[in-house]
C-alpha cells in the first residue's frame, strides 16, 4: 500500500463512506479497491525516488501487489471495481518492468526530472528511429567509421555466397571491444546512481547531466552491437 | 455459488474440451457419447424439405459427414479465426471448404456450408455451444461463464474472434488464458513448484513456447513465442500432397479436386502418423474412385525425414523465447510437453536436444494427457477467477503480450509502444498533435509485430481522433492510452489535454466484426432464461428416454431376445415399464435415472445383438446389411447413455 505523503488528501470511500488517504489502493477499512490515483512508478511501490534499489525486494512486493490487485481477483467483482484493478495493474506491470531493469529505471527517474532522453518523441510526426540516427561519440568516430566499412563488406560478401574469415575474425574482435565499452558505461552509470541518491541539488544536476551523456553513448554502442551481431548471424 | 461455475475450455483447431474443478482436481467434463474430446467439426444436416433452417450438428457426429458430405462440412476453424480475405484463401487451398462469392475485401469471410454461410466465430460458437451444453448437462444447472484458452502466439484480432465466438454462443468469457500458461497451471497444481519451465505447445494447428517462473503459487510468464499456422495439420497435409500426387503420376487420376476423396486420403494420413507414434512403420491403403489401390508402407525413419522441415520450424521460436526470457537451455528446470503432436517421437527427440534434457539427466513431463493438459488448467483458472476456493486461493497467472504494439509513424516505420513479452494489463500513454492549422482530426494506425515496417506488421485498427477543438497547429495535445488487458485484447481511450474534452474516438479494426454483427450472430437457439433451460433439459431427457424405448420394443423380435434369461428379460420389461411411467411426468431427474436403469438393463442384450451382428457379418453380409439389420439405438454402449449424474 501506498505511503502517506503530504500531498494526500481525505477522501471518502465509495463502499463505506469512511474516509482515507487519496493515494490508498485499498480502503483501509472496509478492503475495497479504490479508484486509482495519478501516481509515478516508484509511488506505485511506495519508494523514494532513487537509482539505487533492491530488486529482490521489488519483485516480492510486485508479487504481493498483484495478488491483491489482479484483474483475476475481481472476475465477478462491479464493473468499476474491474476497471480500476485493470487500471492498477496495468500501472502496477508498467512501473515494475522500468524499475526492475537498471537503463530503464534511469531513464524514467531523469524524465520524471525534466531530461529529455533519446529519440522518444511521440507522435505521428516523430522521426523514424534509425539506427545510425544518433551522433557517434566523438573519441570514437573514427573505428566506428571503420567498423561501419567492415560491416558493409561483411554484408556485400554474404550476398554474394561467400565467406570472409579475416573479415569475420575482425568484426568479432570490434565487437568485443564495443561490448567492453558498453560495460565501462554501465560501470560509470553505476557510480552516477550514488551520486544522484546521495548528493545535494548541485551534485544531483551535475550526475543528471553526466547520465544523460551516458545513456546518449549507451544506445549508440548498444546499436552498434547488435548490428554487429546481425550481421554475424544472418 | 450464486453466480453459477465457471467452465474451462480449451477450443481446439482438431478437438475442444471442457472441464472443470471438482473439488481440489480439475476433471474433464465427457459427451453424450462418453467420450472427453469434442473434434471441432461442424456439419449441416440435409436441408429439410419445408425449407427450414439445416440443423448444424457439431463434434463425432459430425465427422462423419467430412467424406460424406465434405461440402457440408468445416474442421479446423481455428486457423481462420481473426484473420482477413487475403490470408485465408492462402490457407484454404488446402482445405476441401470455400469462402462465400460475395465476401468482399475488409469484410469478416464467410465459409459456405451448403446452403448457409458462416463466420469463422460463428463455427466456433457452434462447437463452444456443445460444449456448453455437454457441462449443462452434466452438471443439471446452467453454465454461463467460462475460461477460453487461446494460442500464446495469437494476436488481438484472433484473441477478439474467440471471444466474440464465446459470446455468440452464450457465454461470458470471463477470461482468455494463453494455452501453454494453461498447461503450466496444470502442471504446478499438486506440485507447488519453484523454478523456471518451457512448455512446449505442438497441436493441430498451432505451435507456442512459453516459458515461466513459479514461485509462491505465482505463475510468471517471462517470454512467449510461436507459430499460429504450424502443428499436426502441416504433417497430414504434407502427407496428403505426397498422395496426391504419386495418385496423378502413377495412376493418372487427378483427386485433387475432389474433396470426398482427398477427405478419405487425409483421414488414412492422419490414422498412419499415429500409428508411427507407437509402431515402426505403418501402412497406407487407399481405395480410388475407379477402383485402383493406392498403399505406401512407411517407415517411421522415412516420416521422421519427411516431416523435420516441419518440426524444425519449431526451433526458431523457442531459441527466441529463451534469449528474451535471460535464459540457456541448462537453466530451464523443467520442460513440460502439451499438444497431440508432441506424442510423436521425433518431436520429442528435437525437444530433447534443444533443452538439453538427456544431457543433464531429465526427461521432458508427459505425466498429464497432452490432449487434456490445456483443458485441465482453464478449469484451474476458472477456478482462480470464481474465488473462494482453497485449492486456488494462493495462485496467480501473470501473462505476457506475444507481440509489440507499434503505431505508425513518419515514413510508414513503426514506433513500439509496448514491447512484446512485457505482463499484462500493460499500457502506454502517447501524445498527437495536429499538422496544420484549425485541423480536427488525426488518425492513428496500430499494428502489432516485431517487423520495422507497418507494412510488414499486422494491422489491429485505425483511430480516428475527433472533434479536436479548432487551434492552431501543433498546438492541440492529444493524450491517448494504449491498453492490453488481461485477455491480450487492446483498449484505447483519448483526451485532448488544453481544452481537456474527451476526444472521440473511432474505432475501425482492420479484422473484426463489430458488435452489432456479433449481437445478431448470437445462435438463436441458446437459452436465456432459466425456466427454458429446465424445460430444455426436461425435453432431451424425454428425447433420450423415446430413443431407448423404441429399440427396447423392438427387442423380443430380435432372435438376440432368447439369449436372455428370464430374469433379465423381466428386468427389461420392469425398467422399460418404470421409465414409461415417469416419462409422462415433469421431473428431469427421473427420467434421467429411468433411462440410465434401463441401458443398464439391456446392456448384456446389446452386446449380444453386437455378436449376432458381428457373425451375420461374417457369414458373407456386409456390416452395413448387418447394421441396417439392427437398430442402431441399441449398441453398447448405448450412444445416449447420459453421463454420470451426481
Amino acid at each position: 500500500m501506498l505511503k502517506v505523503l503530504e500531498s494526500a488528501v481525505p477522501v471518502e470511500c465509495w463502499s463505506c463512506s469512511v474516509a482515507h488517504n487519496e493515494l490508498t489502493l485499498f480502503c483501509p477499512h472496509c478492503s475495497k479497491i479504490q479508484p486509482p490515483q495519478e501516481g509515478n512508478y516508484f509511488s506505485v511501490f511506495s519508494l523514494q525516488p532513487r537509482l539505487n534499489i533492491d530488486v529482490e525486494a521489488l519483485e516480492h512486493e510486485f508479487h504481493r501487489l498483484s495478488r491483491r490487485l489482479h484483474p483475476d481477483r475481481f472476475a465477478r467483482a462491479s464493473e468499476n471495481e474491474q476497471e480500476w484493478s485493470l487500471a492498477d495493474t496495468a500501472l502496477l506491470n508498467d512501473a515494475y518492468r522500468t524499475l526492475k531493469d537498471p537503463i530503464r529505471r534511469t531513464e524514467y527517474l531523469l524524465k520524471l526530472h525534466g531530461a529529455e532522453i533519446g529519440e522518444e518523441h511521440a507522435g505521428k510526426n516523430r522521426r523514424p528511429n534509425e539506427m545510425g540516427a544518433s551522433r557517434a561519440p566523438a573519441d570514437l568516430l573514427e573505428e566506428v567509421f571503420d567498423l561501419n566499412m567492415q560491416l558493409e563488406e561483411m554484408r556485400l560478401a554474404k550476398a554474394g555466397g561467400e565467406e570472409d574469415s579475416s573479415l569475420k575474425q575482425s568484426l568479432t574482435e570490434a565487437k568485443t571491444k564495443f561490448e567492453g565499452l558498453l560495460n565501462a558505461v554501465d560501470g560509470e552509470l553505476h557510480t552516477q546512481w550514488s551520486a544522484w541518491d546521495e548528493g545535494d541539488e548541485a551534485a544531483r544536476h551535475d550526475a543528471q547531466n553526466k547520465m544523460v551523456a551516458l545513456l546518449d553513448r549507451r544506445r549508440y554502442l548498444s546499436n552498434l552491437v547488435r548490428e554487429v551481431n546481425e550481421t554475424l548471424g544472418a | 455459488m450464486a453466480d453459477g461455475r465457471v467452465v474451462g475450455i480449451d477450443l481446439g483447431t482438431t478437438n475442444s474440451l471442457v472441464a472443470y474443478m471438482e473439488g481440489e482436481k480439475p476433471v474433464v467434463i465427457p459427451g453424450v457419447d462418453g467420450s472427453n474430446l469434442v473434434p471441432s467439426v461442424v456439419a449441416l444436416d440435409p436441408m429439410p424439405k419445408d425449407g427450414s433452417r439445416p440443423t448444424v450438428t457439431v463434434g463425432n457426429s459430425a465427422r462423419k459427414a467430412l467424406i460424406e458430405t465434405p461440402e457440408r462440412a468445416i474442421y479446423s476453424v481455428k486457423r481462420l479465426m481473426g484473420r482477413g480475405l487475403g490470408e485465408i484463401q492462402q490457407e484454404l487451398k488446402l482445405f476441401p471448404f470455400r469462402i462465400a462469392d460475395d465476401v468482399e475485401e475488409g469484410e469478416v469471410p464467410r465459409i459456405q456450408l451448403g446452403e448457409m454461410k458462416f463466420t469463422p466465430p460463428e463455427i466456433s460458437a457452434y462447437v463452444l455451444r456443445q460444449l456448453k451444453r455437454n457441462a449443462e448437462r452434466f452438471f443439471g444447472t446452467p453454465v454461463k461463464q467460462a475460461v477460453i484458452t487461446v494460442p500464446a502466439y495469437f494476436n488481438d484480432a484472433q484473441r477478439q474472434a474467440t471471444k466474440d465466438a464465446g459470446r455468440m454462443a452464450g457465454l461470458e468469457v470471463l477470461r482468455l488464458v494463453n494455452e501453454p500458461t494453461a498447461a503450466a497451471l496444470a502442471y504446478g497444481l499438486d506440485r507447488r513448484k519453484e523454478g523456471t519451465i518451457a512448455v512446449y505447445d505442438l497441436g493441430g494447428g498451432t505451435f507456442d513456447i512459453s516459458i515461466l517462473k513459479l514461485r509462491d503459487g505465482i505463475f510468471e510468464v517471462q517470454s512467449t513465442n510461436g507459430d499460429t499456422h504450424l502443428g499436426g495439420d502441416d504433417i497430414d497435409n504434407l502427407l496428403v500432397a505426397i498422395a496426391l500426387d504419386e495418385i496423378y503420376s502413377e495412376n493418372g487420376v487427378d483427386l485433387r479436386r475432389e474433396p470426398s476423396a482427398v477427405q478419405a486420403i487425409r483421414k488414412a494420413a492422419i490414422e498412419a502418423k499415429i500409428r508411427l507414434s507407437s509402431e515402426p512403420s505403418a501402412h497406407f491403403d487407399i481405395e480410388l474412385p475407379n477402383g485402383d489401390r493406392y498403399q505406401r508402407e512407411i517407415p517411421r525413419e522415412v516420416f521422421d525425414q519427411l516431416i523435420e522441415p516441419v518440426l524444425d520450424r519449431t526451433t526458431g521460436p523457442c531459441r527466441q523465447a529463451m534469449q528474451d526470457a535471460g535464459v540457456t537451455p541448462e537453466q530451464l528446470d523443467e520442460v513440460v510437453l502439451v499438444g497431440g503432436s508432441t506424442r510423436i517421437p521425433a518431436v520429442r527427440q528435437l525437444v530433447d536436444n534443444l533443452f538439453e534434457l538427456s544431457a543433464r539427466g531429465k526427461k521432458a513431463h508427459t505425466d498429464l494427457n497432452p490432449d487434456e493438459v490445456v483443458a485441465l488448467g482453464a478449469a484451474v483458472q476458472a477456478d482462480i477467477l470464481a474465488g473462494a476456493s482453497k485449492a486456488t486461493e494462493e495462485l496467480l497467472l501473470l501473462d505476457v503480450t506475444p507481440l509489440s504494439l507499434g503505431i505508425e509513424a513518419l515514413g510508414g516505420t513503426v514506433a513500439k509502444i509496448i514491447q512484446r513479452n512485457s505482463t499484462i494489463p500493460a499500457s502506454a500513454t502517447e501524445h498527437f498533435t495536429t499538422g496544420v492549422d484549425g485541423q480536427t482530426n488525426v488518425a492513428i494506425h496500430v499494428v502489432q509485430g516485431e517487423r520495422e515496417l507497418a507494412a510488414d506488421c499486422r494491422s489491429l485498427a485505425r483511430f480516428d481522433l475527433k472533434g479536436i477543438p479548432p487551434m492552431p497547429a501543433g498546438l492541440p495535445r492529444i493524450e491517448v492510452k494504449f491498453l492490453i488487458d488481461a485477455d491480450g485484447i487492446l483498449q484505447v481511450s483519448a483526451r485532448e489535454q488544453r481544452s481537456g474534452q474527451q476526444a472521440q474516438i473511432e474505432v475501425k479494426a482492420t479484422y473484426g466484426l463489430t458488435d452489432e454483427q456479433v449481437e445478431s450472430m448470437i445462435l438463436e437457439s441458446f437459452d436465456h432464461a432459466e425456466e427454458d433451460f429446465a424445460k430444455r433439459l426436461l425435453i432431451e431427457a424425454r428425447n433420450e428416454a423415446e430413443t431407448i424405448l423404441a429399440a427396447v420394443e423392438r427387442a423380443p423380435q430380435h432372435p438376440a431376445w432368447n439369449q436372455l434369461n428370464e430374469q433379465e428379460q423381466t428386468n427389461i420389461v420392469a425398467a422399460r415399464d418404470h421409465l414409461v411411467a415417469v416419462k409422462q411426468g415433469d421431473d428431469m431427474t427421473a427420467i434421467r435415472e429411468g433411462t440410465t436403469a434401463l441401458d443398464q438393463a439391456t446392456r448384456h442384450f446389446a452386446e449380444l445383438m453386437m455378436e449376432e451382428a458381428v457373425s451375420t457379418a461374417i457369414r458373407g453380409k456386409t456390416m452395413q446389411a448387418a447394421g441396417d439389420d439392427l437398430d442402431e439405438n441399441v449398441t453398447a454402449p448405448h450412444p445416449m447413455a447420459p453421463a454420470e449424474f451426481k
